[in-house]
């Protein structure tokens, strides 16, 4: 559109101007912002800030499995064969461009890396038995959710929507307690960015919960811990 | 000041609309199960917040800040998403909405187009104005689908095929979805999820428009926002070549770090999940990562209207979640067509006759559609204190009648006047049905009482029309701004 019609914007502007609210407003911040576990909250020293880690990790699991979401932890020179172990008789896997290699180095089926040489096609993506594997860039325990802010090893949005089957792998780092430490670890919001909690589902008929409406059904989530 | 106008504006007083839907028990019996459903499970994730009653201060007074400073902070927005490769257009009513809305597709040479669920084009009557031209605009999200394979309307806003059950569903999908695999079609939930999956992917995968709202705006980014459930938002957000999103100007936000407020207040109180499934963010365009051609269309069609009045305005807070439609005792048995508007419940009570003016078909008798007790405020995840928008907008149409001496005035000055505050609205109830619940007097023993006792018996007496003979309800509804009738918006692009 070349043009832009600036009456309607300049009359509607106006408008809000002669009508609007003529107080400032404060606005109180005192819901917690900090780390939590359990619903426990406070700033904690070294030794609280290992065991909350842990208290973290359990709860995210908790939270995934009650998505229903398949939930694997494994230490980080375990990933290769927990991958594989996931991704059992799937035939072609499709990987983000800056997915460690290693990750799939056990994986015996197809692999796709977006953008080589060409970006993958929706078609691509649509095939059957195609899994995708990505990492994410933060994961609220709390709330069970990972957030994928198109980072090397997360791709394009498309990527983790199209394929059936998404697995993606939680380093213990990137596990926070909640929503605003979530927001504020992202390294730049204006990026495309999804927050994924479980596989995508719908309560329409009669509030019966069914997975797997358009998103992919399956979500399989890798907890990497030391 | 132009007034709001589109699906917003309710043809038959409320009372007259109840009573016609009181009489479907299975829209009855549907509705109970699900406000019964969502609350409780609303109550046990809001439970675990112990931060919860701060969270609802900062969504309220975030709301306020976003009322007092809406001339600047859309301008910083409209000038981050400009920045960010969006063109930003501005439309005052649900026409112009329209009008701009299909210039933007018919430039794309597209005939069809996906939707993703949004109420704020349902409020301008979007598909109706694409349909006039030839566009076919395909609901995406399952319910939705339901309802526009069903050639209904929403019954509300979160589940908006409620009121249906899954024979009905299936019998709709058998009939109505084009190529579906009869076979394979049962009545089982997972089955009928599967057809529409089938058919909506196809529509997806060649799309090259898409059509959003968006739950959130931030002014400092220009970011939006969607949140859904079963990942149709986001593969109309990130497959087709062009987005147009609508946006109604009280959606923003000041900042993108409010969102870390709204995205626990709005899963919870919506749908009763600590997360909603998807939340998409989006910025402008992103070479190489999803539409290359984005247009967000700012409306106002009556929120200004809205913030002119000091006690109204707190009706823009409003997230759209839906809390208050399923605690509500009045809504739970008449459900949300007896509104006449795309916002029914409490929140449509007070939203609708303010963004269209008093004087809209009979948008005036909505405030008295709530026996006043108060639980819609509590489940306000940004405190919109309802009852009392609900008594000033029953004064406020007295008043606006002064000096016209009509019955209607009579009868509305009693009915505000027994209204006014909540306890001797209480008695006046008491005195009507010793014992009975509050509905009981609206909708008498059998759900057909035709007239209230002193002091309402005024009013109904006045405005009590019956349903235009031979038509269903339904049908003329449906038909309503097609027959040029008065109040109907009728406006359509
Ligand atoms: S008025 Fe409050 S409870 Fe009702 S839909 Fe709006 S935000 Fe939700």
């Amino acid at each position: 559109m070349g043009t832009v019609d600036r009456s309607a914007r300049d009359e509607i502007l106006a408008r809000i101007r002669a009508v609007r609210p003529d107080e400032p407003v404060s606005v109180p911040r005192e819901y917690r912002t900090g780390p939590v576990a359990g619903g426990t909250v406070g700033e904690p020293g070294e030794a609280e800030a290992a065991a909350l880690d842990g208290e973290l990790i359990e709860l995210l699991v908790d939270r995934l499995v009650d998505y229903r979401a398949t939930v694997r932890r494994c230490a980080p020179q375990d990933v290769p064969g927990a991958l594989a172990e996931l991704l059992g008789e799937v035939p072609t896997v499709v990987v983000p461009p800056g997915a460690p290699v290693r990750w799939l180095s056990a994986y015996l089926g197809r692999i796709r890396r977006d953008g080589d040489p060409e970006p993958l096609t929706v078609a691509d993506l649509d095939a059957p038995g195609v899994a995708v594997v990505t990492g994410c860039a933060v994961a609220i325990a709390q709330t069970g959710t990972l957030l994928l802010d198109g980072a090397p090893d997360q791709g394009r949005r498309l990527l983790s929507l199209v394929p059936d089957h998404h697995l993606c792998v939680v380093r213990a780092g990137q596990v926070v307690g909640g929503v605003p430490e979530a927001l504020a670890r992202l390294a730049d919001p204006t990026r495309p960015t999804t927050l994924v909690s479980g596989p995508s589902a719908t309560s329409d008929i009669e509030l019966d919960r069914v997975e797997g409406v358009h998103g992919p059904r399956r979500l399989d989530v890798l907890v990497v811990t030391d | 000041m132009t007034t709001g106008t589109g699906n917003i504006v309710a043809p038959l007083p409320f009372p007259t609309a109840a009573r016609r839907e009181l009489a479907d028990g299975q829209l009855r019996a549907n509705l109970r199960r699900a406000t019964h459903t969502i609350r409780d499970k609303r109550l046990r994730v809001v439970g675990e917040v112990p931060d919860w009653p701060a969270l609802r201060r900062s969504g309220a007074a975030i709301k306020d800040d976003v009322l007092a400073r809406l001339p600047e902070l859309l301008e910083q927005f409209e000038a981050a998403a400009t920045a960010a490769g969006a063109t930003v257009h501005w439309a005052r009513d649900a026409t112009e909405a329209c009008t701009l809305v299909t210039e933007l597709v018919q430039r794309t040479g597209s005939t069809e187009v996906v939707k993703v669920k949004s109420m704020a084009t349902q409020e301008i009557g979007l598909n109706e104005a694409l349909a006039e031209v030839g566009i076919e605009a395909v609901e995406t999200d399952l319910a939705e689908l339901i309802v526009q394979l069903a050639d209904d309307t929403p019954s509300h806003i979160l589940v908006p095929a409620i009121h249906y059950n899954r024979r009905q569903i299936r019998d709709i999908f058998a009939s109505r979805m084009p190529g579906v695999d009869l076979d394979k079609l049962t009545d089982d939930p997972p089955a009928l999820a599967e057809a529409a999956r089938r058919h909506l992917r196809a529509k997806f995968l060649s799309a090259k428009v898409a059509i959003s709202g968006a739950n959130f705006a931030v002014a400092e980014t220009g970011t939006l926002v969607v949140v859904e459930s079963e990942g149709n938002g986001r593969m109309c957000l990130t497959l087709p070549e062009t987005l147009i999103s609508v946006v109604g100007v009280e959606k923003l936000l000041p900042t993108f770090r409010d969102l870390e407020v709204f995205l626990q207040l709005l899963p919870r109180s919506s749908t009763g999940e600590r997360m909603n499934p998807y939340t998409s963010l989006w910025t402008g365009v992103t070479p190489g990562d999803g539409p290359q051609t984005l247009h967000i269309v700012l409306v106002d069609n009556g929120r200004t209207e809205t913030l002119a009045d000091p006690v109204g305005r707190q009706a823009l807070r409003c997230i759209r979640c839906s809390a208050c439609l399923n605690v509500c005792p009045v809504y739970e048995r008449v459900g949300g067509h007896a509104y006449g508007s795309v916002y029914p419940g409490p929140i449509g009570a007070i939203l609708s006759p303010q963004m269209t003016g008093p004087d809209a078909g009979a948008n005036r008798t909505l405030p008295y559609a709530s026996t006043l007790c108060g639980a819609c405020f509590d489940a306000c995840p940004v405190r919109i204190d309802i009852p009392e928008v609900l008594v000033h907008l029953r004064q406020r149409g007295v008043d606006a009648r002064r000096g016209r001496p009509s019955a209607e005035r009579t009868a509305m000055r009693a009915l505000a006047w027994t209204m006014r505050d909540r306890r001797r609205y209480a008695a006046a109830l008491r005195a009507a049905r010793r014992g009975a619940a509050p509905l009981r007097l609206v909708t008498g023993a059998r759900g057909q009482v035709r007239r209230l006792p002193w002091p309402l018996s005024a009013w109904t007496a006045s405005r009590d029309a019956p349903l235009p003979a031979g038509r269903t309800f339904r049908d003329w509804w449906a038909g309503r701004d097609r027959t040029g009738g008065e109040g109907t918006g009728g406006d359509r692009g």
